[in-house]
């Protein structure tokens, strides 16, 4: 049969398609334009704070310059990313079904995902933002720049991701194969179903709350001031109520994509199916009672203040538990290190090292002290950032020759895969010694003792900047000019490769027969 | 699969779509769809709630001074609107169920009249409190209630009205396609699960309002 990419030609057959990999495919192009573009305003930030005065960029437009950072990372590229792309492409493929429940629902938070980057890209060419991603009250209701069409752009980008968790769920529910239970489903729709179950009740609290900074903005409603008898840390709260489970919206897919990978290339069933599924709800639960976190030093009683950080360590037990049951998946497992492995390496040092300066940060006397200080930017991007950003390579390297039926140069791959690990780690190890030497976030300048770390910081930068830049250019390459993909190139029995190569329109020739489970290495494939 | 029972010569035989195996499949998935969207709106909403709790207790003696400010006979008329016309839905549902779309497209023209009204006295509502100077946030001038209890008061009173109205817009659009769908002869008794999710999300519209007419009427 006709694969998917040959099924039909011409521009109009991809933007009018509904079909969940192309769609997948286009979210692909999408989200990697993000990546690329909030990596340009990083590095522009790294250069500037070479000197610890001004190098070329004002005050204000260092401002600027980490909001849309942030803003474009955050809610353009690591929250959709795995979900949107990997989830589309392979959640129905795992399932055994022809597409989504609603594919011109799916279409349509397309549209929708671009209609919110298209606001918000536009907000910060024009007059800019300069509040922080969290566009904390009552600085973002007063600021001078673009605050209300940038929030309503994050608003919009949200009901993409509304309108993609009810369409995972739903299909997750009803369009199971004949014969797979919800215990006979491969990890990573787990992954993906948690996930979905945050997008669609966190989501729209976030929603609300930048909606309100928007329309506050606009025509000064004066609900988070201070001055019309509003409450600013109320703002937080709401905020924090989504951002927070955001956090596990970006790090959930990550781990259904280790664990997919971690038990290919072990060549063995997961340690246990059960702990690492439920571990994931536990995750997505609990997850909704630690927002308070963030808050120690906004004036919070001490029995919230002890609740929070007792409730935010409950988190690390749930992600130990992940991380022990796919250690123990490698033991005695035929470990094939492949590029796919080498970022699984790299998750799980920076997963270990973030988590644990996680619980770290929830003892509230540590917070004190390392509160906005570039210890807690260091820590969440090792955690949320070099989680997700490790997992979205990873995936795109074990999915690569399913998605496109071409194979991209190992070698290349390998270098590449090294450079953004160690470039990463090269990165952010000097912030957390800078956090706790007491270097504040969101500065513009700074004493110069700081200096060398910051030197450092940007030199791992620019190894990761040239890590990703690699890695683009060796797949692009190999999308036209790799050798052909085989149907099942890592000898997987997870039912995504049971699929010809590439996919043909409806994904399977015929319905998908379960006969075994996805993790069934000692059953000939 | 195709769908072949009788029905009206003119009706179009409904086929599910690619992806589900057959009509009832598809119905399933879409009921189970709305009821995940709806929890997802509710939640939207649940954030509001969470901020009215928070200033009343707050400013409970200017909230207590707001409501006495409310246009109880106009809310009282809407609610009652709103009750009558989530059974005028309801009954909708039942007569495409019974193979009867003119009895549908009466019972969902009853329901769509009953919203566009309840939108009208709103807006009459609106303008009576902006006659008044109750006007949300830096516009506040209502001489009769100064403070800050009344100013935010009447800022969530138009905020979550204001995006209940919004919702039930939306509803009423929803509603007047589903009605096409159904005198077009698409929405039928052998499938009707669009309709069935057009009449919960009228409902999950009235239910949000049986909770802000006690928050913004009545518990004075």
């Amino acid at each position: 049969m006709t694969s998917y990419l040959d099924d039909n030609r011409g521009l109009m057959s991809w933007l009018a398609t509904r079909d969940h990999k192309r769609i997948g495919i286009m979210f692909l192009i999408a989200t990697s334009g993000a990546l690329l573009l909030g990596g340009v305003f990083a590095l522009v930030l790294r250069i500037e704070l070479l000197d610890p005065g001004k190098l070329f960029l004002s005050a204000m437009d260092y401002n600027r310059m980490f909001t849309h950072h942030g803003v474009v990372m955050v809610f353009l590229f690591m929250v959709p990313v795995i979900p949107s792309v990997f989830g589309n492409f392979f959640l129905p493929i795992m399932l055994g079904a022809p597409d989504l429940a609603f594919p011109r629902l799916n279409l349509a938070s397309f549209y929708v995902y671009c209609a919110g980057a298209v606001i918000m890209i536009a907000a910060m060419w024009f007059g800019g933002i300069d509040t922080g991603w969290t566009f904390y009250a009552p600085y973002s209701t007063t600021s001078p720049t673009a605050v209300a069409a940038g929030t309503f752009g994050v608003f919009v980008v949200g009901v993409s991701s509304i309108l993609t968790g009810v369409n995972f769920i739903a299909t997750t529910h009803t369009m199971r194969a004949k014969g797979m239970r919800w215990t006979g489903m491969p990890l990573f729709v787990w992954s993906i179903y948690a996930t979905a179950i945050i997008q669609v009740l966190a989501t729209p609290v976030l929603g609300l709350s930048v909606l309100l900074v928007a329309v506050d903005h606009a025509w000064s409603l004066g609900i988070f001031d201070p001055d019309m008898g509003g409450d600013p840390v109320l703002f937080q709260h709401l905020f924090w109520f989504y951002s927070h489970p955001a956090v596990y919206i970006m790090i959930l897919p990550a781990m259904g994509v280790v664990s997919e990978v971690v038990c290919t290339f072990s060549r063995n069933p997961p340690a246990s199916y059960r702990a690492i599924a439920l571990s994931s709800l536990g995750i997505a639960f609990i997850g909704f009672l630690t927002w308070g976190h963030h808050m120690f030093v906004a004036g919070m009683s001490l029995f919230d203040i002890g609740a929070f950080g007792i409730l935010s360590m409950f988190v690390a037990i749930f992600s130990a538990i992940k991380v022990f049951t796919w250690t123990a998946t490698l033991r005695h497992g035929a470990v094939w290190v492949t590029t796919p492995m080498l970022y699984f390496f790299g998750f799980m040092f920076l997963f270990v090292f973030g988590g644990m300066t996680g619980v770290a940060l929830a003892t509230s006397s540590l917070d004190i002290h390392w509160h906005d200080t570039y210890f807690v930017v260091a820590h969440f991007h090792f955690i949320m950032v070099g989680g997700t950003l490790t997992m979205y390579l990873a995936a795109l390297h074990y999915w690569f020759p399913k998605m496109f039926g071409r194979m991209y140069p190992r070698r290349w791959s390998i270098v590449g895969a090294t450079a953004v690990i160690l470039g990463f780690i090269f990165t952010f190890t000097p912030q957390f010694l800078l956090g706790n030497a007491g270097m504040p976030r969101r500065y513009w300048s700074y004493p110069a003792d700081y200096q060398w770390l910051h030197i450092l910081s940007t030199a791992g930068a620019s190894i990761l900047a040239m890590g990703l830049a690699l890695n683009f250019g060796y797949l692009v390459w190999a999308l036209f000019r790799g050798p052909r993909a085989e149907r099942n190139p890592w000898s997987s029995r997870s039912y995504e490769w049971l699929a010809p190569t590439p996919p043909p329109l409806h994904n399977f020739d015929e319905p998908l027969v379960i006969r075994r489970g996805p993790y069934d290495y000692h059953l000939p494939e | 699969m195709t769908v072949s029972e009788p029905g009206p010569a003119r009706e179009l035989v409904r086929e599910a779509d690619v992806q589900f195996e057959n009509l009832a499949r598809q119905a399933h998935a879409v009921r189970f769809g709305i009821w995940v969207f709806l929890a997802s709106e509710l939640l939207l909403f649940a954030g509001l709630f969470a901020l009215y709790t928070a200033y009343r207790t707050e400013y409970s003696a200017g909230f207590i001074e707001g409501i006495r400010h409310a246009e109880l006979a106009i809310g009282t008329i809407n609610t009652s609107l709103l009750v009558i016309s989530s059974y005028t839905a309801a009954a909708a549902l039942r007569a495409i169920r019974r193979d009867a779309p003119r009895a549908t497209l009466a019972w969902l023209g009853v329901t769509l009249a009953l919203g566009i009204v309840f939108l009208a006295l709103k807006g009459l509502e609106y303008s009576h409190h902006a006659a008044d100077g109750a006007l949300p946030g830096a516009y506040y001038a209502f001489r009769e209630l100064p403070g800050h209890g009344g100013q935010l008061f009447f800022t969530l009173y138009y905020f979550m009205t204001g995006l209940h109205v919004l919702h039930l817009a939306a509803a009423v659009l929803v509603l007047a396609w589903l009605a096409w769908r159904v005198s077009r002869r698409r929405t039928t008794a052998a499938y009707h699960a669009d309709l069935e999710g057009g009449v919960l999300y009228w409902h999950l519209v009235d239910c949000i309002w049986i909770f802000l007419y006690p928050l913004f009427y009545l518990l004075a």
